[in-house]
């Protein structure tokens, strides 16, 4: 199914489920293909669409988790207690079962190579999904952009691609991730224990004359804290590029 | 939505046969209080705040804070339906009633358009706000009514869908011709009875 | 609730526009009619999601895009904004 009518306007279309992944207790990643991809950029989302027997529809945005690669798409869903779409997805959902979806969009919070840097990423719980992209993306081209990652999670068990990441700093100098854990840590842990602020941006973050590009995802208080803290610490607003995703981080 | 594509399993949210009377075609029942807005919430401080009764009459209104706290007020307690499909049930609101705000004003007003910080509005017929159908209500569940739910008053008029509950209203206009509000324009229905699932022009 | 939950960027409101222009108008850069600034349309402030989309701008809160979903209908009202600047692909 095309993924353009003839007017150029983005159509649904049906995506192939290949497999289901769990990333923690709550999230799992839907490994899709996707006939006619046309590729994306590392950042943008996709509009996903429920239909039930009797016609009724519920429709979600999930961020595309992967690197361009081909048909193959990937989106990490957080299960919501009293969603309606997100228990669906991270339950029911499972291999050879079709997804409809539209896509992509949202080349506004978007990065390439081409972009440069540095980067700096900063993800409060599911808002690491596009920036994962990103991180894939650059990995996947051997791109050595200077970029750290400062990543806010509820706890150790509930870090998404926890261990994909770590993967990644082990063999890329120039891949730096910090995370922050602000309900609860694992015994030992000598890490960040709660919610960013601007104490922990100045010791993390690149200072202001290094002019890195930088991107916030999460929650809408998390990115408009983290946002306004960047500008009052003197970086510039026009290279900080913010996706709210809403009260429940997605 | 043409395409004829059923997820398997997928079954939306469950229904409610047992509610039937109570609860409109095509609404869930929920504990919460989802809040819907066009914009960002106003804070008009409550010395700055009036609230006044303008157009198409000869006496027009207007109350500072104290002077409207002071009127006749009622507590009532109410279902409420939004056009997103959510209901609430017993919900309980304190508030001055349009019939004493209108109270004597002549009634050849066909139309009343409610005016809002920030630039809201909708529209109703005269008749749909008067005989004990609306108030002004600037308190919920016992509390002074939070900004993000419309405080320090919003229009609350239970009989429509929940859009016509204008938050944040600072003007009551009288008009002889109806005059469609901000999402009226945009192809919400005009009138927007929930019984009769009139979500939409042409529903 | 926080205020600052209520609001989302208007990247969010892509999948929407994208029923009305056949290029990813969330890079194209709107003037407000309201105050003459000029914001990516993926920046200005997104409202009402669950009806539609009010998209408004940063600077004065006017509406420069406002879509609704209306049954099988969508409706789009650009009164509030002056000029859009589309990059030209490629």
């Amino acid at each position: 199914m095309a993924g353009t009518t003839l007017s150029g306007r983005l159509s649904w279309r049906l995506a192939d489920v290949v497999e289901t992944v769990v990333e923690t207790p709550r999230t799992k990643t839907l490994v899709l293909s996707v006939p006619g991809w046309e590729g994306h950029r590392a950042g943008q989302h996709v509009d996903v669409r429920l239909t039930a027997e009797d016609g009724y529809q519920a429709q979600r945005s999930y961020s595309i988790a992967s690197a361009p690669d081909g048909e193959r798409i990937e989106l990490t869903v957080e299960r919501l207690a009293d969603g309606e779409v997100s228990p669906y997805l991270a339950d029911e959902l499972r291999a050879r079962d079709k997804l409809e979806l539209r896509g992509p969009v949202g080349g506004y919070f978007t990065w390439e190579i081409a972009d440069g840097g540095p980067l700096l990423l900063i993800a409060g719980g599911s808002g690491i999904a596009p920036l994962m992209a990103m991180i894939r993306h650059r990995a996947a081209t051997g791109s050595s952009v200077p970029t750290r990652l400062l990543f806010s999670s509820r706890s150790w068990e509930e870090i998404i691609y926890r261990d994909a990441l770590a993967r990644l700093a082990a063999t890329d100098g120039a891949l730096q991730v910090t995370h922050t854990l602000t309900r609860s840590q694992p015994s030992g842990w000598d890490g960040y224990r709660r919610r960013i602020d601007e104490a922990m941006l100045v010791e993390v973050a690149a200072p202001p004359s290094a002019h890195p590009l930088t991107y916030v995802c999460g929650p809408t208080r998390l990115v408009e804290e983290v946002a306004s803290t960047l500008v009052a610490l003197g970086y510039d607003p026009a290279r900080i590029k913010t996706e709210r995703f809403g009260p429940t981080g997605g | 939505m043409g395409n004829g594509f059923v997820s398997r399993a997928f079954r939306g949210r469950r229904r409610y046969p047992e509610l039937a009377g109570r609860l409109p075609p095509g609404q869930y029942p929920t504990p919460d209080f989802p809040i819907l807005s066009a914009g960002p919430t106003p804070r008009t401080p409550l010395d700055r705040w009036d609230l006044r009764v303008t157009g198409e009459t000869d006496q027009p209104r207007r109350w500072l804070w104290e002077e409207f706290l002071a009127l006749p007020r009622e507590t009532f307690t109410v279902d409420i339906h939004c056009v997103t499909k959510w209901s609430k049930f017993d919900t309980e609101w304190e508030g001055v009633s349009l019939d004493t705000l209108l109270d004597g004003l002549d009634d050849s007003a066909s139309y009343l358009i409610a005016h809002c910080d920030g630039g809201y509005t909708t529209n109703l017929p005269l008749e749909d706000v008067t005989g004990g159908k609306a108030w002004i209500a600037f308190a919920f569940d016992g509390e002074p009514l939070a900004a993000e739910h419309g405080g320090p008053a919003r229009l609350l008029i239970p009989h429509l869908y929940f859009w016509k509950s204008a938050k944040w209203v600072r003007r009551l206009e009288l008009a002889d011709d109806d005059r469609p509000g901000f999402w009226e324009e945009l192809g919400y229905h005009n009138y927007g009875d929930p019984w009769l699932e009139q979500r939409y022009q042409g529903d | 609730m926080d205020d600052a939950d209520l609001r989302l960027d208007g990247n969010a409101a892509a999948g929407q526009l994208a029923e009305f222009f056949a290029f990813d108008v969330t890079v194209a850069e709107a003037t407000c009619d309201g105050c003459g600034e000029a914001a990516a349309v993926g920046t200005l402030a997104a409202y009402g999601l669950a009806m539609g989309v009010i998209l408004r701008c940063p600077h004065c809160d006017t509406a420069l895009i406002r879509v609704s979903r209306v049954g099988h209908g969508q409706w789009l009202d650009l009164r509030g904004m002056r000029v859009l600047r589309v990059p030209v692909a490629g």
